[in-house]
Order: C-alpha cells, then sequence, then structure tokens
C-alpha cells in the first residue's frame, strides 16, 4: 500500500481509538454477558441461539452505528478543524486522502469485531461448555459483518464527501435499512411492470444488498453457509466499496475547499 | 492538472467497473440465495413477536410477506417442485399480522389447495386459512365465494360449499351468481354448468389478468370435456341402433346424430378412434382438459396459471 495511505489509515485508527470508540466494548460485554447468564436462568434449550442472534446482531449494530457516526465526520471534521489543508499541503493527494480514511475506519472495526468476537464465543463456551462443529460458520457470519461494514464505511465516506453530517448519516442510516430489505425490494421490482418495473429494478440492483450478508439466522440454527456465497458476498462487499469509493474520489477531487 | 485528470480517469474506470460487477455478482447471490429468503423469513413464526418487532408497522410487515410467500410459490411452481412446505406458514404469518389482507386468502387458498405440481395439495390448510378469513371480514362475500368454489373443486363436498355459496348471498353487498350457485351446489346436479358458471364468476369479479386467463382456459376446456361426453353419448346410441360402432363422424351426421364436423374450442375437429373414444387433435393446446386425451395419457402437466406465474 501507499505509504501515504498507510499514514492516513494508521491516524484514522489511532484518533479513533483516541475518541474513545472502543469504550463500547464495555456495553457489549455487559449485554452479552448478561444475557447469557440471564437467559440460562428464565428459559430452557435457547442458550445458545440467543448467545448467537443477541451477540451477532449487537456486533452488527454496534458497528453500524460506529461506522456511520465516524465515517460522517471523517471529512468534515478535518475541515472544520482545518487540519485538511496541512494535509493537503503536504505532498498527499485528495484521492490518497479518502483511500486512508476508508482504510482506518475499517481497520477500526475490523479491531473491534475481533475483540467483540471473541466475547460471542466466551459467551458460547460459557451457555455450552464445549465448542461445537457447527459453531465455525459463527466466524463466516462474522466474518459477513464485517463485509458489512466496508460497504457502511464506503458509503458514510460517499455521502461525506459531498454532504453536511446531519444530511449523511440520515443517507447512509436509510441505506443500510433499505439494503436490508434488498431482497424483498427485488422481489417487488420483479412484480412490477413497465418503466416503473425497470426503474425498481435498477434502484433495487443499485441499493446496497445486506439481506445477503445477514446469515445470523442461518448460523444461529447451525445451517451451513455454501461456499459460492462466502466467495461472492466477499467480491460482492468489494466491488460495492471500490465503486462508492470511486465516487466519493471523484466528487472530493472537483470539491472546492476554499 | 494532468495527475488530476489522470485520478478522474480511473476512478471513473473504478466506479463503472465494480458497477457492472456489484450487477453481476448480485445476480449470482440471488440465484444461490433461491428460496432462503422464505426459510429465513420463517426463523420467527410468532405473528406476536413480529408485530412488536414492526415497531407498529405490521400493515407493512404483511405486505412483506405476502411477497415473500408469492415468490415462494412462484419459484417453486416454476421449478416444477412439489415441495411447497413453507407456503401454509408464511401465509399464517402474513394474514395474522394483517387480518385484511384479502388477496392473501384469495390467493393464498389457491395456492395451497391444489394437488402438485399445481398447488401445495393442502387442501386443509386452505379450508383453515378462508375461514381465518371470513371470520376476520365477514362482510367480503368473495371470501365466501372463494370457499364454496374450495369445497366444490377440491373437496367435492357439496354441502360445505352449498353452506359457503349461502352465507355469501346473505351479505348486503353480494354477486347476484351466489343464490344460484348455493342452489345448484344442494342439488349437486349440472355439473358442467355449475363448473361453468363458478369459472365465469370468477372471470368476472376480478380485474386480474392472469386470473382472467386461467378462467378462460378452464372455461375452455369445460367446453372440450363436455363436449367429448355428449359425442360418446352419441356414439353409444348409434352402436345401440346399428350394432356396430361409427368409423368417420360421416356416419354419425348421416344417421342424424349430428350436424356438421364437431371442433374443439380452437377449431381442429375431434378425431373419432376405432375403439369409439373422441379425442381432440393437439391435447397440449387446451390445458386442464380430463376427457378426450390419447388413451393412457395424463391430463395435459403445463403449469397452471396463477397469479405468482405472472409475477
Amino acid at each position: 500500500m501507499n505509504s501515504r495511505i498507510g499514514y492516513i489509515a494508521f491516524n484514522t485508527f489511532r484518533e479513533a481509538v483516541r475518541d474513545r470508540v472502543l469504550y463500547n466494548l464495555i456495553a457489549f460485554a455487559l449485554l452479552l454477558s448478561g444475557a447469557a447468564i440471564l437467559v440460562g436462568e428464565i428459559s430452557i434449550d435457547i442458550e445458545r441461539l440467543v448467545v448467537v442472534n443477541l451477540g451477532l446482531t449487537a456486533v452488527s449494530l454496534f458497528g453500524v452505528v460506529i461506522a456511520i457516526f465516524i465515517g460522517i465526520g471523517l471529512v468534515s471534521k478535518e475541515i472544520d478543524k482545518r487540519t485538511l489543508y496541512t494535509v493537503l499541503s503536504r505532498p498527499v493527494r485528495r484521492w490518497e486522502f479518502v483511500v486512508g480514511k476508508f482504510f482506518g475506519l475499517t481497520g477500526t472495526l475490523v479491531v473491534n469485531t475481533f475483540l467483540m468476537a471473541i466475547g460471542v464465543f466466551l459467551a458460547l463456551l460459557y451457555v455450552a461448555h464445549k465448542f461445537e462443529k457447527m459453531d465455525g460458520w459463527v466466524l463466516v457470519a462474522l466474518y459477513f459483518i464485517v463485509l458489512q461494514f466496508l460497504i457502511v464505511c464506503a458509503l458514510a465516506l460517499f455521502f461525506s464527501s459531498f454532504s453536511t453530517p446531519l444530511m449523511s448519516a440520515v443517507f447512509t442510516f436509510a441505506l443500510f435499512v433499505i439494503g436490508s430489505l434488498a431482497e424483498d425490494l427485488r422481489g417487488f421490482a420483479r412484480i412490477t411492470h413497465g418503466i416503473g418495473g425497470w426503474l425498481a429494478t435498477a434502484i433495487a440492483y443499485l441499493v446496497p444488498n445486506f439481506s445477503a450478508l445477514n446469515v445470523i439466522g442461518q448460523v444461529a440454527h447451525g445451517d451451513a453457509v455454501p461456499g459460492r456465497l462466502i466467495l461472492y458476498n466477499s467480491l460482492y462487499a468489494l466491488l460495492y466499496s471500490a465503486m462508492a469509493i470511486a465516487g466519493a474520489v471523484l466528487i472530493f477531487q472537483r470539491r472546492n475547499l476554499k | 492538472m494532468r495527475a488530476t485528470r489522470r485520478v478522474n480517469r480511473v476512478a471513473t474506470a473504478v466506479l463503472l467497473f465494480s458497477m457492472a460487477g456489484v450487477m453481476a455478482t448480485l445476480y449470482a447471490i440471488d440465484h444461490i440465495r433461491r428460496g432462503s429468503v422464505a426459510q429465513e423469513a420463517l426463523y420467527v413464526r410468532s405473528s406476536k413477536t413480529l408485530r412488536r418487532l414492526s415497531l407498529g408497522y405490521s400493515g407493512l410487515l404483511a405486505d412483506i410477506y405476502w411477497t415473500r410467500a408469492v415468490q415462494y410459490f412462484g419459484e417453486q411452481h416454476h421449478s416444477g417442485s412439489s415441495d411447497f412446505r413453507l407456503l401454509a406458514p408464511l401465509l399464517e404469518v402474513t394474514t395474522e399480522l394483517d387480518p385484511k389482507l384479502l388477496p392473501a386468502y384469495q390467493f393464498g387458498a389457491n395456492f395451497l389447495a391444489p394437488k402438485p405440481p399445481s398447488g401445495a395439495g393442502l387442501p386443509g390448510a386452505a379450508l383453515a386459512l378462508m375461514k381465518y378469513g371470513i371470520a376476520h371480514n365477514p362482510d367480503q362475500w368473495r371470501l365466501y365465494y372463494n370457499l364454496g368454489f374450495l369445497y366444490y373443486t377440491e373437496l367435492k363436498d357439496y354441502a360445505g360449499a352449498a353452506d359457503a355459496f349461502a352465507q355469501g348471498a346473505k351479505l348486503p353487498v353480494t354477486n347476484p351468481f351466489m343464490p344460484i350457485l348455493a342452489a345448484r351446489m344442494a342439488q349437486h346436479a349440472g355439473e358442467f354448468d355449475t363448473a361453468r358458471m363458478l369459472w365465469f364468476t370468477t372471470y368476472q369479479s376480478t380485474r386480474d389478468s392472469s386470473i382472467q386467463q386461467n378462467a378462460v382456459e378452464h372455461l375452455l376446456a369445460l367446453q372440450v370435456d363436455e363436449d367429448v361426453t355428449r359425442l360418446e353419448q352419441v356414439i353409444e346410441r348409434y352402436r345401440e341402433q346399428t350394432g356396430r360402432l361409427p368409423t368417420s363422424m360421416g356416419d354419425l351426421e348421416r344417421a342424424g346424430f349430428i350436424h356438421g364436423t364437431p371442433a374443439d374450442p380452437k377449431g381442429r375437429p375431434y378425431k373419432l378412434m376405432p375403439d369409439g373414444r373422441i379425442e381432440v387433435q393437439n391435447p397440449e393446446s387446451i390445458l386442464f382438459i380430463t376427457k378426450g386425451l390419447p388413451s393412457g395419457a395424463a391430463p395435459p402437466q403445463s403449469p397452471r396459471k396463477t397469479q405468482a406465474d405472472s409475477k
């Protein structure tokens, strides 16, 4: 990787840690350990199910919230504090700044997810007393969640390259919700005909497909995830992030920063 | 300046390439996940839980579940699968989330009741769905009509059908055919006329072109079944009179039993077989016929036209 991108990414990561982003891990640990103990007391035979469902959902939602709220401020904060001018007055190109910020934010989320994943597996061990073969699919679900973060980070960065932080948060969150229903949206598009149908299909294919990246319910029941889905989802997340980052770069290149 | 232009060109190329890649990958993902949307939708089967999770937007959630049910049925039906096990639970969740969603009862029962491959082969589940619909929408004559239709076509329960049509006929807003259908069911007479009236009412009471087309195909098939039955009765009478089977339609015409060459609704003359049976020339061209088929041939198995097929 270009060393300038590496520096920007590392600084973004360091800044996020300094902003106490990783404090969410405390809330996560409390939530998970509380659920693991409580459900064991009040319910029958769904301890593992609850730990997987709750744990993975929390990993996903905490991460999405972090991705949105940090992602939307990545550009605007640098402009407000006027640190962007210092950065760009050095031999750093605008596209390197955008790409570096993206890698820094995704790096933060990967570390965050890794620590949360340890929490999920510890809670699993607590309720089931041993790991089973099907617990391996939880790792796949965690990997898909990281892929979700890639897309959310890229989208937050894309919107923040031309919009205010508040509007960027609204746009990104709206796309996250719509994307979580993407498969239903394509179902609706299929039953619409004519020009409306074409338009609906185009929109349905352009919004991020978070539903295919959500296999939490599936792995909670120990169902396998097809290898081809892992491959295509990886490819999809990379391409979608590349698309959003390329859009962000194109807009940021043209943006008047004076 | 040149460097900026180069960055713009590369970013545009990446944008376009990624966009195309995203579409292609999504298409592949949809193929892998076919059917799993419905499966995942049913990880939570309790409509009460779903209602709470919907934060008050249960109507929208019901619409989503109904769409999933249609998609699921359409996909299973289209692929020729006889496995429809998720259909009844999907419809249950849909109607419990929004008990006023009439299409879910009308079409849902039509998906559930017929034997595979036309439907799920679950007439009991279809009956339960219709009765749940009537309990929550007692003023809708169409639901009584659908219930009577179900009793008549799938269960051959004439008393049940007569009762359903009679109840529907009592409503302030109803269809003029309802009391007639109730009477016919009670008499259990005139099979062809009754069936014709049912399909005609179906045709008349909908604006959906796929359902109208389905009704037209059933009416054509009824015409063939009735023609073949009538012609074979004529041949039997000819045999009783002359002591032999006719060798051609001309024999029947000369004997005064028929006028002209009888033809099916598509205009193709019926074939008189050496054993005295009547066959249609092209059985595949008329769906749903039960008579006039080559001996040993199964009724045309072309997929039945349903709402889901047209989607």
